[in-house]
């Protein structure tokens, strides 16, 4: 099929009278890495949680391939997205590799290929050792992983992440930045929830940053992570400066 | 569990094979035990004489009687009623996310009972032999229905939620049992005795053939729902994410629970803790995937329920032991086992 692409047109989400999103226009394009940036409560899971189909829009619409999410069954929507949530508590003892091969689901059953993606899946999130472990068991890092592993498992054109480093260790975060970078450049859609600014700047093509339920800035690293946009929107002075190593801008906490 | 280290699963279909043998030699020994014993040759003369592969000759009406009409169906229905349960606690628990969730305990089976006891007193006779058990039916789904939708709908739906709801959803059906208990009359006030011990004494042939189709529609239909309950246990978003239908997979279990709850309700009567004691036990041999938890639970569920019931109608003759004590004797200080062994985990299981 034809490049699946996620568009946001208007889309708000009122929750007791209250309005999380408001006026959301975004579109997502394939081999594009976007990450989402704002401060807490300015809608970053609710836009992606939107995005999943997990909520409906109370206002708007939201699209993946040009139809409206709720026209889409649960089964052919997952072989089309991904989602890994901040959230990875598994209710029972299953292994690693059980979790992880879980992600085939939507897929038509092939055993040997599905083995294939799984350990294939497992070895690029760092997993593959933890394979016959119980999930119960892991670390919060470890569990984390195991869940990156399953969404890769999933092998879907458009990838959402909640926050997906937000337990791990600073090489984790690289690498699991890295190959998110790797499947955009491959051709995937992914749409990753970040805290951490400098992450943002070093691996996505494109940074949202949401304020308040809205967009208040739209471009590239460089085009959103200045001075004055962030210190407007984060009331937090700060500097931007040349990473030292990497062509990308850095963001340092200042004083007033 | 491993503690960190790595699971070893046996295979499950060897499990199963095994527990099938055990639980044939447990149902053709129950035919021979009892107050009057019954050699092992003279069980196997009465089914081929009744079959009409052997002579009749020489059974006395005794033995044919105790074993062709008493305890054959007997341990044909209690094997029924034990794969039921333990099926029906296996799925409640994957459809909670939750290992304590038993019907018992989250109030399933009061509001089955509930049912029952509601068209005893009230004297429906709409549907015939089937008033009972639709009844019971019906009150089973309403009470799982109504746990459901309260226990989900606080914030933290821990183990805490989920037991509160249902100790108040099993109070409010407590009540209403004994409202019924006080208005009704005589004989049927010996009825309702029968569901709140929970017994097989009563069972027939008859019991047997109204059975047999709501247990196997019941347990063939859950079978088919194993691969969908593995992914709820990822969490309900996170399995709609894998392709899951949420709302239909939640829809169809409540419904299959209560149908296999329900239907145990009305042959046997309340018999608590199946449901908990074997999926558990089951998790702990074969691993949680249900490919493997819903049968292995419902063979396993049944051979406790032949052994149970052979012992309660064999151990203090002339007398009967109720079934429904039997299972809670067993069931309750395990009960508490799980519950303080999850307890430093905090509530969320």
């Amino acid at each position: 099929m034809s490049a699946p692409l996620m568009a946001l047109e208007q889309a708000g989400l009122r929750i007791d009278n209250r309005a999380i999103l408001d006026g959301i226009d975004l579109r997502f394009e394939a081999a594009t890495l976007t990450a989402l940036v704002g401060p807490n409560g300015a809608g970053k899971s609710t836009l992606l949680g939107l995005l999943a189909g997990d909520h409906a829009p109370t206002s708007g619409r939201v699209s993946l391939g040009g139809r409206p999410l709720h026209a889409w069954n649960a089964r052919a929507l997952a072989r089309e997205r991904a989602v890994m949530l901040q959230e990875h508590a598994v209710r029972f003892s299953f292994s690693v590799e059980e979790v992880v091969a879980m992600g085939r689901l939507p897929h038509p059953p092939d055993p040997a290929a599905d083995a294939a993606l799984v350990a294939r899946a497992m070895a690029i999130a760092d997993v593959s050792h933890l394979a016959p472990r119980d999930v119960q068991t892991l670390s919060g890092g470890e569990a984390a992983r195991t869940v990156f592993a399953r969404v890769l498992a999933q092998a879907t054109p458009v990838l959402l992440l909640d926050e997906p480093t937000a337990a791990l260790d600073l090489r984790h975060q690289e690498t699991l930045l890295r190959r998110a970078r790797e499947l955009a450049d491959a051709g995937a859609c992914v749409v990753v929830v970040l805290h951490d600014l400098n992450l943002a700047a070093g691996y996505a093509d494109r940074i949202v940053m949401l304020a308040d339920g809205q967009v208040a800035a739209d471009g590239s690293p460089r085009e959103v992570l200045t001075q004055a946009t962030i210190e407007r929107v984060y009331r937090q002075p700060v500097r931007v400066i040349a990473h030292p190593t990497r062509d990308v801008p850095l963001v340092v906490t200042a004083d007033a | 569990m491993s503690r960190g280290g790595a699971i070893r699963r046996p295979r499950g279909g060897l499990l199963l094979l095994v527990a099938l043998l055990l639980l044939v030699v447990a149902i053709i020994a129950s035919f021979g035990t009892g107050p009057l014993k019954v050699a092992p040759g003279t069980v196997l003369h009465v089914i081929g004489a009744q079959l009409g592969l052997a002579d009749p000759a020489g059974l006395s009406q005794r033995d044919l009687s105790v074993v062709w009409n008493l305890r054959i169906p007997r341990a044909l229905l209690g094997a029924l009623v034990g794969a039921a349960l333990a099926m029906a606690g296996a799925s409640l628990q994957g459809l909670f996310g939750n290992p304590l969730a038993d019907p018992g305990i989250v109030g399933v089976t009061q509001g089955a009972s509930l049912g029952a006891v509601g068209a005893i007193v009230l004297g429906a006779t709409a549907l015939g032999a089937w008033t009972i058990p639709v009844a019971a039916f019906l009150g089973g789904g309403a009470a799982t229905t109504l746990i459901y939708l309260l226990a989900r709908a606080g914030a933290a739906r821990g183990t805490a939620t989920l037991l509160l709801v249902g100790i108040a959803v099993g109070a409010g059906c407590s009540a209403a049992i004994g409202f019924f208990t006080y208005i009704a009359n005589d004989t049927q006030l010996q009825s309702l005795v029968f569901w709140q011990m929970g017994s097989l004494a009563q069972a027939d042939w008859r019991d047997l053939g109204a059975a047999l189709p709501v247990f196997v529609v019941g347990t063939l239909a859950l079978l088919r729902l194993a691969t969908p309950l593995d992914m709820l246990a990822l969490g309900e978003r996170q399995a709609q994410h894998i392709g899951l239908d949420v709302r239909r997979t939640r829809i169809a279990l409540i419904a299959l629970s209560a149908l296999l709850v329900g239907a145990a309700v009305a042959f046997a009567g309340s018999v608590a803790f199946v449901g908990l004691v074997v999926p558990h036990f089951v998790r702990l041999l074969a691993g949680p995937a249900h490919r493997w938890l819903l049968p292995l639970s419902g063979v396993l569920g049944a051979l406790l329920i032949v052994i149970a019931d052979t012992a309660a109608r064999t151990l203090d003759p002339p007398s009967e032991i109720p079934l429904g004590l039997f299972s809670a004797a067993l069931g309750a200080p395990f009960f508490l086992w799980l519950v303080m062994r999850k307890a430093p985990r905090g509530g969320a299981a």
